[in-house]
């Protein structure tokens, strides 16, 4: 068939419609996929894949969900990968560089190979956000991390078997309830609502008829 | 890459258009044109599309012909061979589905001292949470009150919503998301930590809070590591395919199945929360869908072969803008966010035919107008579709606003090509939400007593409609309402003698009604394998 490519799932040979993901290709070589899959649209890190084009040394990383089959493309799936993730306690949590010492200790063993960005799905820039983590700067941890679907490709790929994804996941929580600012409104909005402001108003309106409520409605006023 | 000299034509009207069309302010529909719209162009309202359901707690109501066959559909067990004397799990409270809402019910049933079990067919986080893409409602800034929003999203939902379900979605919305920034969730903040927020379709004021474009996977991997810190146990890979019963009629348990050696285990429980979430994945009227794999209804089986009643099934979302080209992405959710921001959709001839943000319903209807009554779509290989113009949105904000604000809509298109902030994309409807669900009252128990819902499972919140960042709140909401009020009622529960009797007679009624079908369910994963 003239717009098919030979792709080798697991090693084994099959020809599929050149326009299909890898994911895709899968359910038309037959697969009913339960591990391996999951949003099928880039957010979940379920389709983790390695492939190797033949005839190139490069051993390349994708999502399977988001990426198109090539000519001679050797495919070997990861559904799962053993990441560590430590346990702790968000509310007691140390906030310095001292509790990535304390939990994941190994991120100081980092030999700089650079393997772990090279394979991010998400072309992430890893081990610079391990730097940051190394350093206690989790602001910048957080940011460089932000897109991490937690696929663990990373990880696979680490000499010093650094779990890169969870790293991350301490740093962006630790950002987010400790190192972003307080949100004043916020805090005054949810005081305001267990102090009663706003329930005389409620109570009017459940009251009011459908009639009552359209009008309201279709004369609201918008916000620009 | 846009390659069909259609697609590059209309392209060059679309690039002429583009500044008088970013300053242009279209007009809101009227009430009535609005109507209008919805009767003649939405796919909820062809007659053809829905049947009857002949048994069960909403017999003479209707569904979707897809729905209807798994509701009154085969058991995946014969009764008679499940030993329910020796189950294998015991808890205080079962949790089927880890999502957003399960994880927040399962954490909120911890808080209060519950011994708690997650278990979901994938893994926890693989949910429609993970998805969410633009943002979560809420009344928290000076200009706006929780009362403002009960307006919006009851009328946004066509005045058919349950006002005590509203009532609690609006005004818990605020301490959910101080929930989630305590939790350690990020937010899209100013230097002085006033939020960003930003339109909905349909908000009369800017309250869409967001973590990028995000938002869901930001909030639901913060809560599957906080459900992993309590040491909540999350059994994966595991479905429930029926609500176990007792002796007295109330939930207490499920017969559970592993999805890879289709082992069956029984867990017996206090109180069972049903959080499964959506049906994108039926397809319903051969709409793609921007749902996750899972997303086939099993929650709305369980409970209704169970005994419990259904409302609104018949309301199904259509998101606006789905995907329409390249092919690979067909049905990819394009996130609200991108109108939000202010790109609009225009038309073959490079004309904006609507104001960007209408409700949902109406939008999706308008493009359909705009496509099959009009004429004025682009062909797209696989059908038709309208441009949604995104480079306006640095027009408007200013350059570097679509990688700092949307980067996953930069990175999708990216792959196949499409430069976002130069180039239009094509978008069609594509099915993403499941407006109705099971009935609950306000402390999330559905009419059996102790089996719980919470999230996209749940009817009757939205009403018809449901308003952009209004599930992200919903499932964070009632998934800890569901978790508050099992954690209070399960020390008062005395669990009877197990049964399945009801998986008996509702195979007797389906006899009774003349329903014969080889179809069993629930049905837990779309079947996408090519037959040879």
């Amino acid at each position: 068939m003239e717009n098919n490519v030979n792709i080798y799932l697991f090693g084994k040979l099959y020809s599929v419609p050149s326009s299909l993901t890898i994911m895709k290709a899968m359910e038309y070589a037959g697969y009913q996929l339960v591990r391996g899959c999951g949003c099928r649209n880039g957010f979940c890190g379920a389709c983790a894949t390695i492939y190797r084009i033949a005839g190139d040394p490069e051993l390349k990383t994708c999502l399977a969900c988001q990426t198109q089959v090539q000519e001679n493309m050797y495919i070997a799936t990861l559904p799962f990968f053993p990441l560590v993730k430590q346990i702790y306690d968000i509310n007691t949590v140390s906030t310095t560089q001292a509790v990535m010492m304390q939990l994941y200790p190994e991120i100081y063993s980092c030999v700089g190979c650079n393997a772990c960005t090279k394979a991010c799905t998400q072309k992430l820039n890893v081990m610079q956000y391990i730097a940051f983590a190394q350093r206690g700067e989790f602001d910048k941890c957080a940011d460089e991390s932000f897109d991490c679907v937690m696929c663990g490709v990373c990880s696979s790929r680490c000499p010093a078997g650094i779990s890169h994804p969870q790293v991350a996941m301490l740093a962006r929580r630790i950002n987010g309830k400790y190192l972003q600012p307080k949100t004043e409104h916020l805090e005054n909005r949810v005081k305001e609502i267990h102090n009663g402001d706003f329930k005389e108003f409620l109570d009017t309106l459940m009251a009011e008829s459908n009639d009552q409520l359209k009008e309201r409605y279709n004369n609201r006023d918008i916000e620009k | 890459m846009y390659t069909s000299e259609e697609m590059l034509q209309s392209i060059k009207k679309v690039e002429a258009n583009r500044a008088a069309n970013a300053a242009y302010e279209p007009d809101r529909m009227t009430a009535e044109q609005k109507e209008e719209i919805l009767a003649t162009y939405h796919p909820d309202h062809i007659e053809s599309e829905f049947e009857e359901l002949k048994i069960g707690p909403n017999k003479g109501e209707k569904v979707p012909h897809e729905l209807a066959a798994l509701l009154q559909a085969n058991s995946r067990i014969d009764p008679a061979k499940i030993d329910l004397e020796n189950p294998k799990y015991d808890v205080d409270v079962l949790v089927i589905g880890g999502g957003g809402a399960g994880s927040s019910a399962a954490i909120e049933a911890h808080n209060g001292g519950a011994n708690v079990m997650i278990v979901t067919k994938l893994r926890i986080g693989d949910a429609n949470t993970m998805m969410a893409e633009g943002g979560i409602q809420a009344a928290d800034k000076p200009n706006d009150s929780p009362a403002i929003h009960y307006i919006d999203a009851y009328g946004g939902g066509h005045f058919a919503a349950k006002h005590e379900l509203v009532e609690k979605l609006v005004c818990e919305a605020p301490d959910a998301i101080k929930w989630l920034n305590e939790l350690g969730v990020e937010f899209d903040k100013m230097p002085d930590g006033t939020m960003v927020t930003t339109h909905g379709g349909g908000t009369s004021r800017k309250r869409m809070h967001a973590c990028k474009d995000y938002s869901g996977a930001e909030i639901m991997r913060t809560l599957r590591d906080e459900v992993l810190n309590r040491q909540i146990p999350v059994v994966d890979f595991t479905a429930a395919i029926e609500i176990i019963l007792d002796d007295g009629g109330k939930a207490a348990g499920a017969v559970l199945m592993n999805m890879e050696t289709h082992e069956l285990m029984v867990a017996r429980a206090k109180t069972v929360v049903i959080a499964t979430g959506g049906a994108g994945r039926l397809h319903y009227q051969g709409f793609p869908t921007s749902n996750h794999y899972g997303a086939t209804a099993d929650g709305l089986v369980l409970a209704y072969r169970a005994g419990a009643k259904l409302l609104y099934a018949d309301s199904l979302q259509y998101h606006p803008t789905g995907a329409a080209f390249p092919e690979q992405i067909f049905g990819a959710l394009v996130t609200e966010k991108v109108r939000s921001l202010g790109a609009k959709l225009v038309n073959c001839e490079g004309e904006v035919f609507m104001h960007p943000l209408e409700t949902r319903d109406v939008c999706a209807s308008s493009i359909i107008r705009e496509c099959k009554a009009r004429g004025k779509g682009i062909s797209t290989g696989d059908g038709l579709g309208v441009w949604l113009d995104t480079p306006m949105i640095e027009l408007k904000n200013g350059e570097g606003t679509i990688e700092k604000r949307i980067p996953a809509m930069l990175r999708m298109f990216m792959e196949y090509g499409i430069d976002i902030r130069k180039e239009p994309i094509l978008v069609y409807p594509t099915l993403h939400y499941q407006n109705g669900g099971i009935d609950i009252t306000s402390d999330g128990m559905s009419g059996i007593e102790n089996l719980y819902v919470a999230g996209e499972a749940v009817g009757g919140i939205h009403g018809r409609n449901r308003l952009m960042g209004n599930s992200l709140l919903d499932v964070i909401v009632f998934g800890r309402n569901a978790g508050r009020s099992v954690a209070a009622k399960f020390g008062s529960v005395t669990v009877g003698k197990l049964t399945l009797d009801h998986v008996n007679k509702f195979a007797e009624e389906m006899k009774g009604a003349g329903i014969e079908t080889d179809k069993v369910s629930p049905q837990l994963l779309p079947d996408y394998a090519r037959k040879a």
